[in-house]
């Protein structure tokens, strides 16, 4: 019994100690991401890198629904699991504040990548809090909101006449949101089984406040001043009236059903020929120009964000930054990989691969914006993005958003004025809360 | 009493030779489960409950704050939390009813001799062994305006049975009736069978009615299990998180769970959401309780 119990023991040991020692041997980077298709880009990205240096980059990935969760379930145990992490905008207050990101502003300084990158890019993925000129991330997949559209419904001649005869106008490619309600009502005939246009609406996390977003942006409105955190008299000010009024008006014309939309079921409506202009995430577009996902892939085109009645034009960002974790164990790594990571030529292979790259002379250059039919509605976007509160609390602004504003949208609920001031109050309450802007 | 439950130790056996006795043995079973138990359930439960009066957010290092009562105050008296636990209510009442009439209905319809009592029994027990987020996913395609079974077969062109903020709760009770029904059927059955025939008989000889029969014969001896019954699904409705989550985003379905998981997991309030989930337990605990006195006094009569 004490021989066998010897024996055991010692096997053990000795798979220890061949373990630590090919461990410490084999240099390696664990990236945890979400589960698609640019973080299997990344992984060809990391693969190349480790033809070039040796050190073996893994890229871990979960579905999106609990990326959030298990990521900071990680943080919060100060694990080492994950060496970099590519985390949505909205945790840079919570990961910075609670110690989770190395700061990078040395980094961002010496490497010169505020001029690498475009502007936006760096102030939303990067910077926390806001002009403070502090920075935790390097931009990593860009990303925002914008529109695909069917090319054959608007290049049809019989409608382009009918559209003419009832607007006033040609029916082309919408320029504002005006044009795009215009075309959403045109095209909305419930008989036929053909709607006008599929938008955000899901509230359990930032789908319908992206959408929202979009509306709001474009309108002139702001979700409140980032440096002194005011709500009262921005997020409910005349011009963000109008644009919730606007995006209630545009849920009209949306398919039955509408209630719980994001990024899939707007996909969805594109490819089950549902609906003329879809928004989305310009990381899902991929899937519509490929016809072994999309049916109408050749009929498929995509266009920017439009303007809002004062031909302000901006558009709600997603997108991921490339951050190293405090508890990582091969910082010093992890660091040499965001050195290779941001030249222009990995950013240059980075978006062949597919992913969205925010390097500025890539995204400025031809042969990128040629490349795909929405690279170019993606260029234009890019530096013109804006995004949520990136404060620690932001789950609970969102939350707070999603239960006023969805009522509104979706049910018809009181009126636009009336929410939104009560939404003030609520993010007034959270900031007072913790005590922010005093 | 005692000892005839433990088989006492065959002289000739393995752990006989290594000593063990039967108090070893029963040790060496209970007491990983009890150290499990502790571990796994115990432990945080209390924890948890010194959490609830703290502002802690497990998402930063900041050390947590002893706030009193101020987490209890706060959502007692938030009108939103009120109406996750009107909608819970309002869903653990129609769907258990829902549960108890179909599946004692249909228990009653296979308490009898029929041809292939046995495959008609397992078919319809398949629904609850079918995972929530899966029965959610392909129910929601069911529901669905654009491309649905039930609308096409109903013929009733676009309804939006989760899109509509009055019917996206029931739609989704409906869902849960589909599925456990089954589970109150199996138990009935159990109840059914055990009856015995000779009352059935001389409830005949006396004339009595069949509605007579049922309510004073069949109900009252098959009341308790079927209570037993009505208490799982009442717990297992109270705490439905993937169903209601998968199926609607309505604010008519948000059950207390979600608004739980969402306070916990999403905006990261642990010790908010610590004196939530104490509510719930707290008022889980309660119902229970009056259902098993309930029990208790059925079983008396």
């Amino acid at each position: 019994m004490r021989k066998l119990v010897t024996s055991v023991l010692a096997g053990i040991g000795l798979t220890l100690a061949c373990g630590t020692s090919v461990y410490a041997q084999e240099k390696s980077l664990t990236i945890f991401w979400a589960e698609w298709d640019p973080a299997n880009y990344l992984q060809e990205l990391g693969n190349e890198y480790e033809k070039q240096t040796g050190v073996k980059i893994t890229v871990e990935t979960t579905p999106w629904a609990d990326f959030q969760t298990k990521a900071f379930t990680e943080f919060n145990a100060k694990g080492s699991a994950y060496d970099l992490v590519v985390g949505d905008s909205q945790w840079l207050g919570a990961a910075s504040e609670g110690g989770h990101y190395v700061d990078l502003t040395d980094f961002v300084k010496e490497n010169k990548v505020l001029d690498k990158m475009a502007p936006a890019t760096v102030k939303f993925y990067s910077e926390y809090p806001g002009n403070s000129g502090k920075y935790w991330s390097i931009p990593a997949e860009g990303d925002a909101v914008g529109w695909a559209y069917r090319k054959d419904w608007f290049e049809d001649p019989k409608e382009m006449e009918a559209f003419k005869a009832k607007y006033g106008y040609d029916l082309a490619v919408p320029k504002t949101f005006k044009e795009m309600t215009d075309i959403a009502e045109f095209f909305n005939r419930p008989d036929q089984n053909r709607y006008g246009i599929a938008i955000y609406t899901q509230n359990q996390y930032d789908g319908l406040a992206m959408g929202f977003e979009n509306a709001l942006f474009s309108y002139g409105g702001e979700l409140g001043d980032f440096g002194t955190y005011k709500v009262d008299g921005i997020i409910n000010s005349d011009k963000a009236v109008a644009a919730a009024e606007n995006y209630r008006k545009l849920f009209g014309f949306t398919p039955p059903g509408w209630t719980n939309a994001f990024f899939v079921e707007n996909n969805q409506a594109i490819t089950e020929g549902l609906a003329a202009m879809s928004m989305n995430y310009f990381a899902f577009f991929p899937s519509l120009i490929n016809e072994a996902s999309n049916p109408n892939a050749k009929n498929t085109g995509f266009f920017a964000n439009p303007a809002g009645p004062g031909g302000e034009q901006f558009a709600a960002l997603g997108g991921q930054g490339i951050s190293v974790v405090s508890y990582s164990n091969n910082k010093e790594e992890a660091m040499k990989f965001l050195k290779w990571f941001i030249q222009d030529d990995t950013q240059k292979k980075w978006a062949a691969l597919g992913g969205y790259t925010c390097n500025k002379a890539v995204l400025e250059s031809a042969e990128f914006q040629n490349a795909t039919p929405y690279n170019k509605a993606f260029y234009d976007t890019m530096f013109k993005v804006k995004d949520f509160w990136a404060v620690p609390e932001y789950a609970e602004l969102l939350q707070q958003l999603n239960q006023r504003v969805y009522p509104y949208i979706v049910n018809g609920d009181g009126t636009a004025k009336e929410m939104l001031d009560a939404l003030a109050k609520d993010w007034d309450a959270t900031f007072k809360k913790y005590g922010r802007g005093q | 009493m005692a000892t005839t439950m433990i088989t006492p130790l065959n002289t000739s056996s393995r752990a006989a030779s290594r000593g063990l006795s039967d108090i070893s043995i029963r040790n060496l079973f209970i007491i990983p489960t009890i150290v499990f138990l502790i571990v796994f359930n115990i432990f945080p439960l209390i924890y948890s409950l010194g959490y609830s009066f703290t502002d802690f957010r497990a998402s930063t290092n900041a050390p947590a704050n002893f706030v009193g009562l101020k987490n209890y105050r706060e959502l007692l008296s938030d009108p939103y939390i009120w109406n996750n636990f009107a909608v819970t209510a309002k869903y653990v009442i129609v769907s258990v009813v829902g549960q108890v009439v179909v599946g004692f209905g249909t228990a009653m319809l296979l308490n009898r001799t029929i041809p292939l009592k046995g495959l008609i029994t397992t078919l319809l027990l398949l629904p609850m062994m079918l995972s929530m987020a899966v029965v959610g996913l392909f129910w929601k395609l069911l529901y669905d305006p654009s491309w649905g079974v039930i609308n096409y077969v109903l013929d009733l062109g676009k309804f939006q049975w989760l899109g509509d903020p009055k019917m996206a709760l029931y739609a989704v009770a409906f869902t849960d009736i589909w599925m456990w029904s089954p589970f109150v059927m199996l138990l009935s059955l159990a109840g059914l069978s055990a009856v015995p025939k000779h009352l059935y008989e001389a409830a005949a000889i006396d004339r009595a009615g069949p509605f007579y029969t049922f309510f004073r014969i069949t109900l009252p001896l098959v009341a308790p299990i079927l209570m037993i019954a009505v208490i799982f699904r009442t717990m297992e409705a109270f705490k439905t998180f993937d169903l209601a989550y998968v199926l609607s985003t309505q604010p008519s379905t948000e059950v207390i769970s979600i608004r739980l998981y969402k306070m916990a997991f999403q905006e990261w309030q642990t010790g908010r959401s610590c004196a939530l989930a104490y509510i719930v337990l707290i008022m889980v605990l309660a119902i229970t309780n009056i259902y098993v006195k309930y029990l208790n006094k059925v079983k008396e009569r």
